[in-house]
């Protein structure tokens, strides 16, 4: 669905992407994960047309993104971190004027406000909407059209536990619907939640990418297993031989309560590849 | 293509009542001629005074700041950028704002113009429509170069002021009165006057000559934001 070959991107004198190679696989959810600023808007920016690359290449279906139509972007659908809602509509007047564009019907409209959990609140105008119900808009919105390839940048940016948790639903579900997903964060719990593969994005340049659990398990120096026992202890054993028998025991005398195995989490994996959080400001 | 003018138009005709501001401009001086026209008469006034001067306030007032705010409200919250990645054209959006400004507004030069004996309406409606094509263009003119809604504000204030203002204070003022020739609300004043008072045009050809260069400039003005700043 989308290819990139020594992409790069200058601002002036500033580098922001630099020399991305990268591909997205049709029905798969790829995460671009880095902390702010590293370059995850201006990407998606070049891979939707709004802005051009400096050098390098860039196919969507099969085409160069600079040469790709008005027809071929229909089959965007894009949600942008700054992208509003009119705020005196109502959700279904909202989502009514992208479907009059896309010639969608308002049945659709409404099948879609019931999915996303906004059909009580359809007659609400925009502005009266909690964060997360706007959220759910602004996504019902980028994919209302029955969109190919849904672009989202940074999806729950701000949004609470709960919120989160229905936005993370609703991208599923368009996965199981056969969607591409390419999607920007900076939240490692999303990205290993959601994502088949992830880019881990550094100053413009990709630093590790893969499946969440493979990058994990490939920066898993301690290679131990964690044990909780009953009597609330922890202890620590490494993985062997000797500790299968010994796990065994625990189990045996009733002692073992839980197993965890010690592999770093992609907060981890980043801070170790580049010397700083996710959550850092660039 | 006609597709998404329409859409553009639906949209805004929805905001119309919603969005106060907008509402205002456009029935503020229909209803302020209405009301003057049947309340006020004084010993020497001019016959359909109010008409004359509020038709000629209207033009430089209402199309040009609710040109002015669509467009750069659009653009502060984002929504442009979002209609024009579902693939509305730049051009579509604007004759789309354009031609709801203009539709509305002469809707209002249509309640203003039933003071005017029946056969010169149409002569004084076909005044109104150039006038508020003049200024619709004057206000996207601003809609672009803005950043926000703040900064429309900023910058419709003084040109309103100028297009509205100087003709009115012009008919007290004579050195006023000599500037105020350059401008295409005055020579459509001096239009309104013959149409209104006698049926007939009332400007020579030095005025229609201002009317279409003012035009021009403002096009030419547009065509320049548009090339620089285009509608992001």
């Amino acid at each position: 669905m989308i290819k990139c070959k020594g992409l790069c991107k200058k601002f002036g004198d500033k580098k922001v992407l630099d020399g991305l190679d990268l591909e997205v696989r049709k029905g798969s959810i790829v995460g671009l994960l880095g902390p702010s600023g590293a370059g995850k808007t201006t990407m998606i920016k070049i891979l939707t047309g709004q802005l051009d690359s400096t050098s390098g290449s860039v196919m969507v279906f099969g085409k160069n993104v600079k040469s790709l139509t008005g027809e071929d972007k229909k089959k965007f659908g894009i949600m942008m971190d700054n992208f509003g809602v009119y705020e005196r509509f109502s959700c279904m007047d909202n989502l009514m004027i992208y479907a009059d564009i896309y010639g969608v019907k308002k049945a659709t409209v409404n099948k879609t406000l019931d999915d996303i959990g906004l059909g009580d609140a359809k007659r609400k105008p925009a502005s009266a909407l909690s964060k997360g119900m706007k959220a759910r808009l602004r996504l019902a919105r980028a994919f209302i059209h029955d969109p190919e390839i849904i672009f989202l940048d940074e999806p729950t940016s701000g949004l609470d536990p709960q919120s989160m948790k229905s936005v993370h639903k609703i991208i599923m579900d368009k996965k199981a619907e056969g969607c591409t997903i390419f999607l920007t964060t900076h939240n490692m719990e999303e990205a290993s939640k959601l994502c088949d593969e992830i880019f881990l994005l550094n100053e413009g340049k990709i630093v590790e990418r893969g499946k969440p659990e493979d990058i994990c398990r490939r920066y898993n120096r301690l290679k131990k297993i964690r044990i909780h026992l009953t009597d609330g202890s922890d202890m620590e054993l490494s993985a062997g031989g000797e500790s299968a028998t010994r796990i065994s025991d625990l189990l045996l005398e009733g002692r073992l309560e839980t197993i965890h195995s010690t592999e770093p989490t992609l907060e981890t994996v980043f801070l170790e590849l580049t010397g700083r959080g996710l959550q850092e400001a660039g | 293509m006609m597709r998404n003018i329409f859409v553009v138009i639906r949209k805004q005709i929805k905001d119309t009542f919603k969005n106060k501001t907008i509402l205002i401009q456009f029935i503020l001086f229909p209803l302020m001629t209405i009301i003057m026209e049947n309340t006020i008469t004084m010993n020497d006034m001019p016959e359909l005074f109010f008409t004359r001067l509020f038709s000629v306030m209207y033009i430089g007032m209402a199309p040009l700041t609710s040109a002015a705010a669509i467009i750069s409200e659009e653009k502060e919250r984002n929504t442009l950028r979002v209609l024009m990645m579902a693939n509305v054209k730049p051009a579509e959006y604007i004759i789309g704002v354009g031609l709801y400004v203009w539709s509305i507004c002469m809707i209002g030069a249509g309640v203003m113009a039933s003071g005017i004996p029946a056969e010169n309406v149409p002569k004084f409606l076909g005044v109104m429509a150039v006038g508020l094509v003049i200024s619709i263009i004057v206000g996207s003119c601003i809609g672009i170069f803005a950043k926000n809604q703040m900064a429309a504000t900023s910058l419709v204030m003084p040109v309103m002021m100028v297009l509205s203002f100087v003709p009115m204070i012009s008919i007290f003022n004579d050195t006023v009165a000599g500037i105020s020739k350059i401008f295409y609300t005055k020579q459509i004043m001096n239009l309104m006057d013959g149409i209104i008072l006698n049926g007939s045009e009332g400007v020579g050809r030095s005025g229609t000559a201002i009317i279409i260069v003012n035009a021009a400039l403002f096009i030419v003005l547009f065509s320049l934001a548009y090339h620089k700043k285009g509608l992001e």
